[in-house]
């Protein structure tokens, strides 16, 4: 997990937002369509509450004094879309795909806490973006993997929070990288529900200003630095483990309510690779377990899943990019499997063993994965 | 770090002035419209429009393009630019055909990115949906002389690779090993380079890293160096520039419009006989990454500083005379002075072209500088040229209780591309 970084959804919003400011798409709304956002230190106005369902354009203006930041959200607060850093006395737009129902939206002066809410309503069955029936079966089908994926994790998680809760430092460490595994696979629409994931899987160098790692610090990371730098496992740990199980129960019961769309379900599987590219390849996720590969592994697994369900569409779209693709995912898995004995395990070399030359190549495998991947929305949304 | 390397001088560049009815030597004096114009000369021998005109605008903001197609590749003869971006490549690609398409595809963005031009279909407009062809950060920018020039290192031509190893020139050795050479491995050898030379240091980042991108699958970066403050000039008449060191560096380097000289020492003839005739018209490269030993070198006395190089620092004038073009007369200077070790005279006539950049890149871990000269030299032969002067500076020159050897890789630059059907290397390959 990276701070701050952008989740599928706001990925889309933050591109369908640029698409607005540029005026390179086709006509935006942006005119008296438009919703007006007066932003400011203690207030959010809303110019109109009701609107028409379908794209949907927000103007925002901060006239306050400090930073702030605009959601869109579903009445349990998942994310819709959103802008950050909108700076004081600038203005910003956001463009969304909003489908009929209720909504809030949330302006967040200083950026921080649950924000100034509106109720607001989209009404009528706006013209949402036309998919074809190819797709809608690819974005089911990896729902339910995601699904799957939750569910899974869950009882080794379990088994993870067991040994240590019994204070058994060796099973612990055995059953830490596997209780990760599905997370892993599924990490982008894990982050799309922004609580959760600096909840469960928060560096000690992701925590905020003003955040004590002794009592803010929560999650895997925290207990794969007891387990492997201090080798004790005390009370607060045991607390952990049962706050770890907590929070992820919380992500099974969400996670089939997340929002995907074909291209955010491209643009997911290109972000696993940013994350091997940006955390794994580099050693710093799995500081003290060294169980990087095993983490790497899962993105990369997470990735195929979403482009072979993306393929049917993406091969006719662009042959010479899914040829590309099957290429380098093979090439990619091949690489992998030299790390590890058992080709149906997740038994992976301790990353501390792998040297700098093999680091390299399996960064320049990250990059000519990634490369490819990075144009697979476009090839689904031709 | 060899000084005097050329063994003509600014007279013969004058004269090549004259001949083609240019600028007044006047109006070469280093401004933008002319370096176009001896880049244009040197790169196909097409003189682009000349103006006379004297007004002082920086190279950079005049910004022009130099021309991409041509006899032989730009970058080498071209008037040198103020900024480098290196870089070496490993082909991670076993498809011969897939090799083939990258250096196309690379050749199509080089034509685009040195007009000033995006590469693909731009950095903007595209679908929103996905990252743009271009990544944007040379918008705006003119083209700054860019120039973008292609080498295929020793390793493409290995047995059982591409199918090259009977076209693999004799001239493209692999270099010995010098004395006091402490090379770095992850940081040499390469086997596909890339110079990018503009007077914007943006202007050649943008243009490696859109090459790398393009890359990605088929290639991967190796290492590559960033440069400033060009080291030496093929404009003759333009001020000498200093190296890191302080003094003035690369006095006698070849003039790019000095043909009879690049034919002789720079240019490959056509008449080649081993299997490397697809080299005709380009050049070896050696590439070595000189750390030099600054903090050491600023404690010693200025009178042991110009004994070393065999010239003032003031005036860059060689010992004995008063002016830096000045004959120098090597037994002047002490034996084992770096200009007279690395003089052509004292080489049986082994003359390079230079092009080499300072280069700084932070401080190392000590806290010391981590700064030098990034030396790129262009010759017919890499065993006439490099290897003896740098024998003789290996065993001798005393300025190596100062600089250090860390970097080293040597490539085949294969001629320049004709026009627009053609590509990098397309000879190597047919």
């Amino acid at each position: 997990m990276r701070p701050a970084r952008l989740t599928v959804l706001t990925a889309v919003a933050a591109v369908a937002a640029l698409t607005a400011v540029t005026g390179c798409a086709e006509k935006s709304g942006a005119g008296d369509g438009a919703v007006k956002i007066a932003a400011s230190d203690s207030a959010c106005e809303v110019s109109k509450t009701e609107f028409p369902a379908g794209k949907v354009t927000l103007e925002v203006e901060n006239k306050g004094s400090k930073v702030t930041e605009v959601y869109v959200l579903f009445p349990d607060d998942r994310i819709v879309a959103e802008r950050e850093n909108i700076g004081p006395g600038t203005k910003a737009s956001i463009t969304a795909e909003i489908k009929a129902g209720d909504y809030e939206i949330a302006c967040k002066p200083g950026m921080k806490g649950d924000g100034i809410r509106q109720k607001v309503k989209a009404t009528g069955n706006g013209a949402v973006e036309k998919r074809s029936p190819e797709l809608d079966a690819a974005v089911a089908e990896y729902r339910k993997y995601v699904q799957e994926q939750a569910d899974q994790t869950l009882p080794k998680a379990q088994a993870f929070a067991d040994a240590v809760k019994a204070g058994d430092v060796e099973a612990a460490k055995k059953a830490y990288a596997a209780s990760r595994i599905g997370w892993e696979r599924t990490e982008p629409v894990a982050e799309s529900f922004g609580d959760i994931d600096p909840k469960v899987d928060v560096r000690e160098d992701g925590l905020e200003a003003g955040q004590d790692p002794a009592k803010d610090w929560t999650g895997w990371h925290r207990l794969e630095k007891a387990l492997w730098v201090d080798n004790k496992i005390g009370d607060d740990e045991k607390k952990l483990a049962d706050t770890l199980i907590t929070d992820l129960t919380d992500w099974q019961k969400k996670v089939g309510q997340a929002e995907i769309t074909p291209t955010s379900m491209a643009n997911g599987a290109k972000e696993l690779l940013d994350e091997v590219a940006s955390g794994k390849v580099t050693g710093e996720e799995e500081r003290y377990s060294h169980t990087d590969l095993v983490d790497f592994k899962a993105n990369v697994e997470g990735a195929q899943k979403a482009y072979e369900l993306l393929k049917p569409v993406a091969a006719k779209n662009d042959p010479a990019l899914s040829a590309e693709l099957d290429k380098q995912f093979a090439a990619m898995n091949t690489l992998l499997d030299k790390y590890r004995a058992d080709k149906n395990g997740y038994e992976f070399t301790s990353y501390e063993t792998v040297g700098p030359d093999q680091r390299k190549e399996l960064s320049d495998a990250v990059s000519a994965l990634g490369e490819p991947l990075s144009k697979l929305a476009a090839a689904v949304a031709k | 770090m060899s000084d005097d390397t050329n063994t003509t001088g600014a007279a013969t560049a004058d004269a090549a002035g004259e001949a083609t009815g240019g600028p007044s030597r006047r109006a070469v004096l280093g401004w933008g419209g002319a370096g176009l114009a001896l880049g244009a000369a040197a790169a196909g021998g097409t003189v682009a429009a000349l103006t006379d005109t004297t007004d002082a605008v920086p190279a950079a903001l005049s910004g022009s393009a130099v021309p991409f197609h041509g006899k032989h590749q730009a970058g080498i003869a071209t008037a040198v630019q103020d900024r480098l971006h290196f870089a070496a490549f490993d082909v991670k690609t076993k498809d011969r055909a897939e090799l083939v398409q990258l250096l196309k595809d690379w050749t199509r963005a080089a034509e685009r990115m040195t007009a000033g031009l995006p590469v693909g279909e731009g950095a903007v407009g595209g679908l929103p949906q996905a990252p743009p062809d271009d990544t944007g950060e040379a918008l705006g920018l003119k083209p700054s002389r860019l120039t973008l020039t292609v080498g295929f290192g020793p390793g493409l031509f290995a047995k059982d690779r591409f199918g090259l190893e009977g076209r693999r020139p004799e001239a493209l050795i692999d270099l010995e090993a010098f004395p006091g050479d402490n090379l770095d491995p992850a940081k040499s050898g390469g086997d596909l380079c890339v110079q990018a030379c503009a007077d914007d240091p943006q202007v050649a980042v943008h243009a490696i890293r859109q090459l790398a991108r393009i890359g990605f699958g088929k290639t991967a970066v190796r290492w590559s160096q960033l440069g400033f403050g060009k080291t030496s000039s093929t404009t003759p008449d333009e001020q000498t520039p200093r190296n890191m060191m302080g003094f003035k560096d690369g006095t006698r380097n070849i003039s790019g419009t000095d043909t009879a000289a690049l034919d002789k020492h720079v240019w490959v003839a056509d008449e080649a006989k081993d299997g490397s005739a697809w080299m005709a018209g380009g050049s070896y490269l050696v590439a070595r990454r000189i750390r030099m030993n600054i903090e050491i070198w600023d404690r010693t006395p200025l009178q042991e500083q110009e004994d070393i190089f065999g010239r003032d620092k003031a005036e860059g004038a060689p010992v004995g005379k008063s002016k830096e073009r000045d004959e120098p007369f090597l037994k002047a200077m002490k034996p084992e002075a770096h200009v007279r070790l690395a003089h052509p005279d004292t080489n049986n006539g082994a003359t390079i072209l230079r092009r080499g950049y300072s280069f700084t890149d932070g401080t190392d871990g000590l806290g010391r500088l981590d700064a030098g000269l990034f030396f790129l030299a262009y010759q017919r032969d890499v065993r006439k040229g490099f290897v003896p002067i740098q024998r003789n500076l290996a065993k001798s020159d005393v300025l190596n209780e100062y600089i250090q050897h860390v970097s080293s890789a040597v490539f085949a630059i294969p001629p320049g591309v004709r026009d627009k059907d053609d590509w990098w290397g397309r000879a190597l390959f047919a």
